[in-house]
């Protein structure tokens, strides 16, 4: 019975191995050897931090490095700041079958391709647009306005594309709070803004971590909104990533850029989760 | 702030109109996909030319519908056929998890749940890239020792395959440990009892326990392989899946057969979700 059970738990064993193994590790362990060598020349390659130094020193990577981190900080914060009213909204204001209609409509949207949804914003804001006809119909513009390529419509775009993967944890923590607790908080004198800084927002701490990191990884890792959506200023850094790997061939340079990638996402989901002292298993699992 | 409290009527309308306008934010960009569709004209925009169908059964230039589309069509067998290898494969493994995580207690068992997260929090185009690497890599190493081109390493299905299975497999693991996480221990061991053996028991009263919370990681990992983009785009070759292929269109110029395209999807999807959803409350 003892040696069935071995065998049974190094069967169970193996598929784990080899995935987290030969899909994770050892490609991601390849990435960081392929980054860390210079090409002297054909099929001669020498280690060296050379393609570091580059990402380091071109002003261009670098610009494009901070903004993507600043704006995708920028499209967490957003997110929160549009989805906690409405989660607060569904978890605690409607009841009953409002609350699960309303629950429902927020996940439809997101069953259905980022693709598609970042076409819709296409549609609606280009220049043959329909805001820009409504907005010429109305007389509020007496030609057509471009509202695609700026940083704003990137914004809208991202926020938008995000967004349930806020609303989600919000609602389910939301409604594990008790009504009689924010009575109480009312009972005891507190005006609306401090039972909501006292007692909401405390309590609903656990998806507001996991909402944000989740928010800001999708951000960070976005390719379709900002080439789709932001204009020629707005380089996102998984751009420069796809233009060094299949425009220009230099795996070396984009497999810096791609570690790099991976090390401001891991900074920022562990130090989020550092300060708020949880870990990734209460957060994720 | 809950309907017990009193508020002040206009508090109550201007929250209502925030909640109002936040449901408009989402419908809006599915809407006009969806509306476009129809639209007599080649470019999916203002003004309204008259309702058609053509983009969905038109079979003439210049408006040849979804139906009559080669490359659309068989963009979506190759997405079908990607999805369901990626469903079929990483609930195979998810399972094999959730035992492993579920019954055992061994050493590093933390770690190795910590790793299994892991692909949650990598970006998916650094999946990919990473995935691409390593598969040239070993196709490079093979060629060097043996003279021997492995096709199947360069890219191309297989690799989009194993890219999507690479985080899709921690989302179906998590489904699958979450039921498993409910099951009565005590029933196995009755069965147990009544003399079964452990193969038997587990197969005839955990996994049909399990069955709901496997088909609807099949479903969740079904649509999420159909969606997938980031992964996809670095790993692709020659045959494009449906969003590869729809985004090498929409970079062209966009007619109303993309928005047919994409409604086909919306209603796929949703009728999927919407399955999954029932499914689940009443199992």
């Amino acid at each position: 019975m003892r040696s069935q059970s071995r065998i049974t738990f190094y069967l169970l064993l193996t598929p784990l191995v080899l995935w987290l193994g030969l899909l994770i590790i050892i490609p991601h362990i390849d990435m960081l050897l392929i980054s860390l060598r210079e090409r002297i020349s054909f099929g001669v390659y020498e280690t060296s931090l050379a393609q570091y130094e580059k990402a380091l020193t071109e002003p261009l990577y670098l610009r494009t490095f901070w903004r993507t981190a600043v704006m995708s900080v920028l499209a967490t914060a957003l997110t929160l700041l549009i989805a906690f009213p409405v989660s607060y909204y569904i978890a605690k204001m409607a009841k009953g079958r409002l609350q699960q209609v309303l629950f429902l409509l927020c996940l439809i949207p997101f069953y259905v391709s980022e693709l598609v949804r970042t076409f819709g914003w296409m549609i609606l804001l280009r220049e043959t647009g329909f805001v820009s006809s409504l907005l010429q119909w109305v007389g509020l513009a007496d030609r057509p306005v471009e509202m695609l390529y700026t940083d704003a419509t990137m914004m809208v775009g991202l926020v938008y594309t995000s967004m349930l993967f806020m609303v989600v944890p919000l609602v389910t923590t939301l409604e594990s709070l008790d009504d009689s607790v924010i009575e109480a908080g009312y009972d005891l004198g507190g005006s609306g803004l401090s039972v909501l800084r006292e007692i909401i927002i405390p309590h609903a701490m656990p998806g507001i971590v996991s909402g944000c990191i989740v928010v800001f990884m999708l951000s960070l890792g976005n390719y379709l909104t900002p080439t789709m959506l932001g204009g020629k200023d707005s380089l996102w850094f998984t751009e420069m990533i796809y233009n060094q790997f299949i425009v220009r061939s230099n795996w070396e340079l984009g497999a810096a850029f791609g570690f790099m990638l991976l090390v401001l996402s891991s900074v920022i989901v562990w130090g989020m989760l550092w300060l708020t002292g949880r870990t990734l298993k209460e957060t994720m699992g | 702030m809950i309907p017990t409290i009193p508020q002040s009527r206009s508090f109550r309308i201007l929250y209502g109109g925030y909640v109002a306008l936040f449901f408009l934010y989402l419908a809006l960009p599915l809407t006009v996909v969806a509306v476009f569709a129809f639209n007599d004209s080649q470019f999916p925009s203002l003004p309204w030319e008259g309702f058609t169908w053509n983009w969905f059964f038109g079979d003439e230039r210049p408006q040849i519908g979804v139906f009559h589309e080669r490359g659309i069509l068989r963009s979506v067998g190759t997405s079908a056929f990607v999805a369901l290898c990626v469903a079929i494969m990483s609930v195979c493994v998810g399972t094999t998890n959730a035992f492993l995580f579920n019954r055992y207690e061994f050493r590093g068992k933390a770690f190795l749940y910590v790793l299994m997260l892991l692909p949650l929090v990598i970006p998916g185009i650094v999946l990919g890239i990473s995935v691409l690497v390593f598969s040239s890599t070993l196709a490079n190493g093979v060629w060097d020792m043996a003279q021997i081109d492995i096709q199947a390493l360069r890219p191309g299905l297989l690799l989009v395959i194993l890219g999507q299975f690479s985080f899709i497999t921690t989302i179906a693991t998590l489904v699958i440990s979450a039921r498993l996480q409910k099951f009565d221990r005590t029933l196995e061991e009755a069965a147990l009892n009544l003399g079964a053996d452990r193969l038997t028991a587990v197969r005839t009263i955990t996994l049909p326990f399990l069955a709901p919370a496997m088909i609807g990681a099949v479903v969740v990992a079904f649509l999420m392989s159909f969606e997938n983009f980031n992964t996809t785009l670095m790993l692709v070759g020659s045959d494009a899946p449906l969003t590869i292929a729809m985004f090498d269109r929409l970079k062209e110029g966009s007619t109303p057969l993309l928005n047919a395209v994409s409604l086909l999807l919306m209603l796929g999807s949703s009728l999927l979700a919407l399955m999954l959803i029932l499914f689940q409350k009443r199992g």
